[in-house]
């Protein structure tokens, strides 16, 4: 397939790892910190974590939106299924995160609440125009990529006048959080591997503050194994250098601005909340988005008032908040594969495919020898 | 969750703002609300339901240029 084959071939990636190899300085360690959970899952997909020299770790970061989702926003949803009888459509991803009484919204569906498994926000509010007798209400949830289409949708429901439909919004910044997760003191990395198609949206000048305040270079990288192994060897190189710059080696898809139209969109539809939780990290200041005043007709949030909900904690020895902050490792934590499991998840990195224990667990990281379904390109 | 692919636009239907879509071999009706100037032969990413950004042919080819060589680089030692 196009722009697919051509940045998987093999001999490439050994070429590549034939570089790193020469280039790197021995006894150096490069520690680099993939934000994105995309990149996570494809950097044990292909093993590419068994090509580069040992010189190099790959810490891995928060940016999985629904590992991140914090237990309280689910509780809200399925209060809004128990206190309101709502049709409630989300992404697949978050069907199984648990919340606080352990009941995820696919036992609630089980138990005969109204939910359904939605691929796109625009299924959400077809949903809700064929069923007018029905409150629909969308569970949103995502980066930048995933926030331009729930802004279109949103749009078209004020121009259309739709009264039965409304968002539950959870959507999240990227740039924020980075810089909180960057700026604390306990992390030890060199350097950044940037998001791909957040970045599609945000554009590669939004990371600026990387080079210029963190003093951290970064590559935005595209999530084929020969993108990650190309940018892995830009950030050898700049770090060889001593050099901290912002690179994009997915210019394909990413323009120093972004994507402008959908960036108005966003900045018509939302508004930066003063905090928003982060499972894992806590609160962290203007690092989510609500929904603009001018919309609140369709914001759940103001339509549906919800009585008070108990929230437990995170479970006891779970490692998740150091693990989202590239702190601790997936084996580091005594309740994976024992307790927990991506059948079981007890934390938020178990819950999604793109979360660091889930990877680990799916390839088989932390119990020896690699699983079948990695893809070694190698 | 942040997965987009890459796709080829085969037909385009100004009215409704949608795109029909070619994602090896696979046909699959998008939404073109978020990008502009959406030509046919065009690939763009795909992320629910919708094409998100155009990708462009001289900076793909131009990645493509520099595997080439090093794949070369690389079979001359
Ligand atoms: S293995 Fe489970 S309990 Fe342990 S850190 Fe990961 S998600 Fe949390």
């Amino acid at each position: 397939m196009k722009y697919i084959d051509a940045f998987r071939n093999a001999d490439v990636a050994r070429g590549f790892a034939n570089a790193m190899a020469q280039e790197v300085q021995k006894g150096r360690h490069y520690r680099l910190m993939e934000f994105c959970g995309g990149h996570t899952h494809a950097i044990f997909r292909f093993g590419i974590h068994t090509m580069v020299p040992k010189e190099i770790a790959f810490v891995h970061g928060p940016g999985c939106p629904v590992c991140v989702l914090p237990k309280s926003r689910v509780d809200y949803a399925i209060a809004l299924l128990q206190q309101h009888r709502v049709m409630l459509c989300t992404y697949g991803d978050v069907m199984r995160v648990p919340a606080s009484g352990g009941n995820s919204l696919l036992e609630e569906k089980a138990k005969g609440a109204d939910v359904r498994m939605v691929y796109s926000a625009q299924d959400a509010l077809q949903l809700a125009r064929l069923h007018p007798e029905r409150e629909v209400v969308f569970f949103a949830l995502g980066f930048e990529t995933t926030t331009p289409p729930t802004a279109v949708v949103l749009l078209q429901a004020q121009r259309e006048g739709l009264k039965n439909f409304s968002v539950f919004c959870n959507h999240l910044l990227t740039p924020p959080a980075m810089r909180q997760v960057l700026d604390s003191n306990d992390l030890c990395i060199d350097a950044i591997l940037g998001p791909s198609h957040v970045s599609t949206i945000i554009g590669s000048e939004a990371y600026q503050f990387c080079a210029d305040d963190l003093k951290l270079p970064l590559v935005i990288a595209g999530f084929e194994p020969l993108d990650v192994m190309q940018s892995v060897l830009m950030l050898i190189r700049q770090l060889n250098r001593g050099d901290c710059r912002v690179e994009n080696q997915y210019a394909r898809a990413v323009k120093a601005e972004g994507n402008q139209k959908a960036q108005r969109m966003m900045a018509e539809v939302f508004t930066i909340r003063d905090h928003f939780e982060w499972r894992g990290l806590g609160m962290l200041p203007a690092s989510g988005l609500q929904i603009a005043q001018r919309f609140s007709l369709w914001d759940a949030e103001k339509r549906f008032e919800v009585c008070a909900m108990e929230h437990d904690d995170e479970v006891k020895g779970c490692l998740c908040p150091s693990i989202l902050r590239g702190v601790s490792q997936p084996q580091d934590c005594r309740l994976f594969g024992r307790g927990c499991t991506p059948e079981k998840p007890q934390g938020a990195c178990m819950v999604s495919s793109e979360g660091a224990c889930a990877a680990y667990w799916q390839y088989g990281m932390g119990s020896g020898a690699l699983r079948q379904d990695a893809e070694v390109v190698l | 969750m942040c997965l987009a692919i890459p796709a080829l636009v085969v037909s385009l239907d100004e009215i409704t703002a949608m795109a029909t879509v070619d994602i090896g071999g696979v046909r699959k009706e998008v939404s073109t609300q978020l990008v502009e100037d959406l030509c046919i032969g065009d690939y763009v990413l795909i992320h629910v339901g919708f094409a998100l950004q155009k990708l462009d042919e001289d900076e793909a080819a131009q990645t493509l240029k520099l595997f080439a060589e090093l794949q070369s680089m690389d079979n001359d030692q």
